[in-house]
């Protein structure tokens, strides 16, 4: 059983929390940085990216997360891909350049631009269409030739990995399926 | 499609959770509180303190300064509409506005009739004071749910009471059997199918959040320690005499709402909370959260 640590100062922390659970392991609440001892991997959740940036800094994070993210898996989703990024506009202090993407932040316009698709992914060769749920979503506007594309929506890239850092535009956690969760723990 | 569209908005509910969404009249308020890491704004002419001192008909806000506080800042951007005024919703709706508030803080448009949400792509949070009046915004399309407290009043024991009634009707409604729930459904007036949803769960089928009142960082530690999934805090931040300092601060406080350590070092050198009022002195008929049922 894996012990995931989920990123908790803001968003949809629990869903991704849920997710992990329903596949059989344990998911913990990381709030401070004394949290993140023990776990194997990490999921930045979807939320505001702003105010959880402000938050890392505020709460004296930023180094410890620096560091589990440098040696650990670590899945972004949404926020979570912004944070992550080589670079994202308009945000508040540097996302942590762990994976070499240029993201355009609510790239596809305001809440009312939000929608729902069916996307084909690559894992690793095996093929799954899974839904995907855009909400004030990012777009990756440009990435670096170590990122692996694992699934577009239209021409737009919306999951890449790069080594071990995975990035979704959407939310796997708002779905039932489990199957990105799922590579993610076990394939990562 | 309904279905599917639903979905999208209670997302949007669900990335707002653990964070604090702040009420701002203009660009520079709004400003200071996406610097203070509000997770929204709330874009209105006058906050509520405001509302209840000058009297008078409270409207929609002016679209030019919605459009400037959308300008502004890259967090959502909700907006009110009175009660019942679907054309106030239409016009937000049209402005791209991320969230509509069909709020009791504005004078109702219609005293028989909320707004039917399911007509619109933006989703809408209303306010309630008990379960009934929660699943029955619910099934008009409410993608959110806060409780109302008492708008402007700086004063956190009306909040308590709306949290502690739907926290304690939900425990209640998981009690009983679904035969029960029938009797029940028709008691508090909501439909039936959303008590046993909330029968079988144990929860409301969207995030609910608390409003009305938050004034302290331990004020939003309170409500979320009572369930609420996020606060929002209206006149309390600009109503005080440091506003960045207490923005901050009642963030702070939300993320960390159960540890009494950071909500006390949050709590430390914030200058003067709003006066705020005591509920028995307001008049039965200035009461906002009697507006809408």
């Amino acid at each position: 059983m894996a012990r995931i640590g989920v990123l908790a100062l803001q968003g949809d922390f629990e869903k991704h929390s849920l997710m992990i659970e329903q596949l059989g392991h344990q998911a913990v609440a990381v709030k401070k940085k004394e949290h993140l001892s023990g776990c194997d991997r990490l999921i930045m959740p979807g939320g505001e990216s702003t105010a959880i940036l402000k938050l890392i800094d505020r709460l004296g994070m930023r180094d410890t997360l620096e560091e589990f993210i440098a040696g650990h898996p670590v899945l972004g989703t949404c926020a979570g891909l912004i944070m992550l990024a080589r670079e994202a506009d308009r945000l508040p202090a540097p996302p942590f350049a762990a994976i070499d993407i240029r993201v355009q932040r609510n790239a596809y316009g305001r809440q009312i631009d939000s929608f729902i698709d069916r996307i084909d992914v690559d894992f690793e060769g095996r093929k799954k269409q899974m839904e995907a749920v855009f909400i004030r979503a990012p777009k990756i506007v440009a990435l670096g030739p170590e990122v692996r594309v694992m699934a577009r929506h239209k021409q737009d890239v919306v999951l890449a990995r790069q080594k071990h850092i995975m990035v979704a535009t959407f939310h796997p956690e708002l779905t039932a399926d489990g199957a990105l969760h799922d590579f993610f723990i076990n394939k990562l | 499609m309904l279905e599917e569209q639903f979905k999208l908005k209670v997302g949007l509910a669900e990335m707002l959770k653990g964070g604090v969404i702040m009420d701002v009249t203009n660009a520079d308020q709004a400003k200071i509180a996406e610097e203070a890491g509000a997770v929204a704004v709330m874009a209105l002419e006058r906050i509520p303190a405001d509302i209840r001192a000058d009297g008078g008909v409270a409207r929609m806000s002016n679209p030019k300064m919605i459009k400037d506080i959308q300008k502004a800042v890259t967090i959502p951007v909700m907006a009110k509409c009175r009660i019942g005024h679907f054309a106030e919703a239409q016009v937000l709706q049209t402005l791209g506005i991320d969230f509509i508030d069909e709020s009791e803080v504005l004078t109702p448009a219609d005293e028989d009739n909320h707004i039917w949400k399911h007509d619109f792509k933006i989703p809408f949070v209303c306010g309630c004071r008990n379960l009934g009046e929660a699943l029955r915004r619910i099934s008009e399309g409410a993608a959110m749910i806060r409780t109302k407290g008492e708008a402007g009043s700086g004063n956190i024991v009306e909040a308590v009471r709306h949290m502690r009634r739907v926290q304690s009707e939900i425990k209640h409604v998981a009690t009983l059997d679904k035969h029960e729930r029938v009797a029940f459904a028709k008691n508090i007036g909501a439909s039936l199918e959303l008590v046993q949803y909330v029968g079988e769960h144990g929860k409301l089928p969207v995030p609910n959040f608390a409003a009305g009142g938050v004034a302290t960082p331990a004020d939003a530690s309170l409500m979320m320690q009572l369930g609420a999934e996020t606060v929002f805090v209206g006149s309390g931040i600009f109503k005080s005499s440091d506003p960045e300092a207490r923005a901050k601060a009642i963030v702070t406080a939300t993320t960390h709402y159960d540890d009494p350590d950071v909500v006390c070092k949050a709590s430390e050198s914030l200058g003067e909370a709003m006066p705020g009022i005591e509920i028995s002195s307001i008049p039965e008929n200035e009461m906002l959260q009697n507006r809408g049922w």
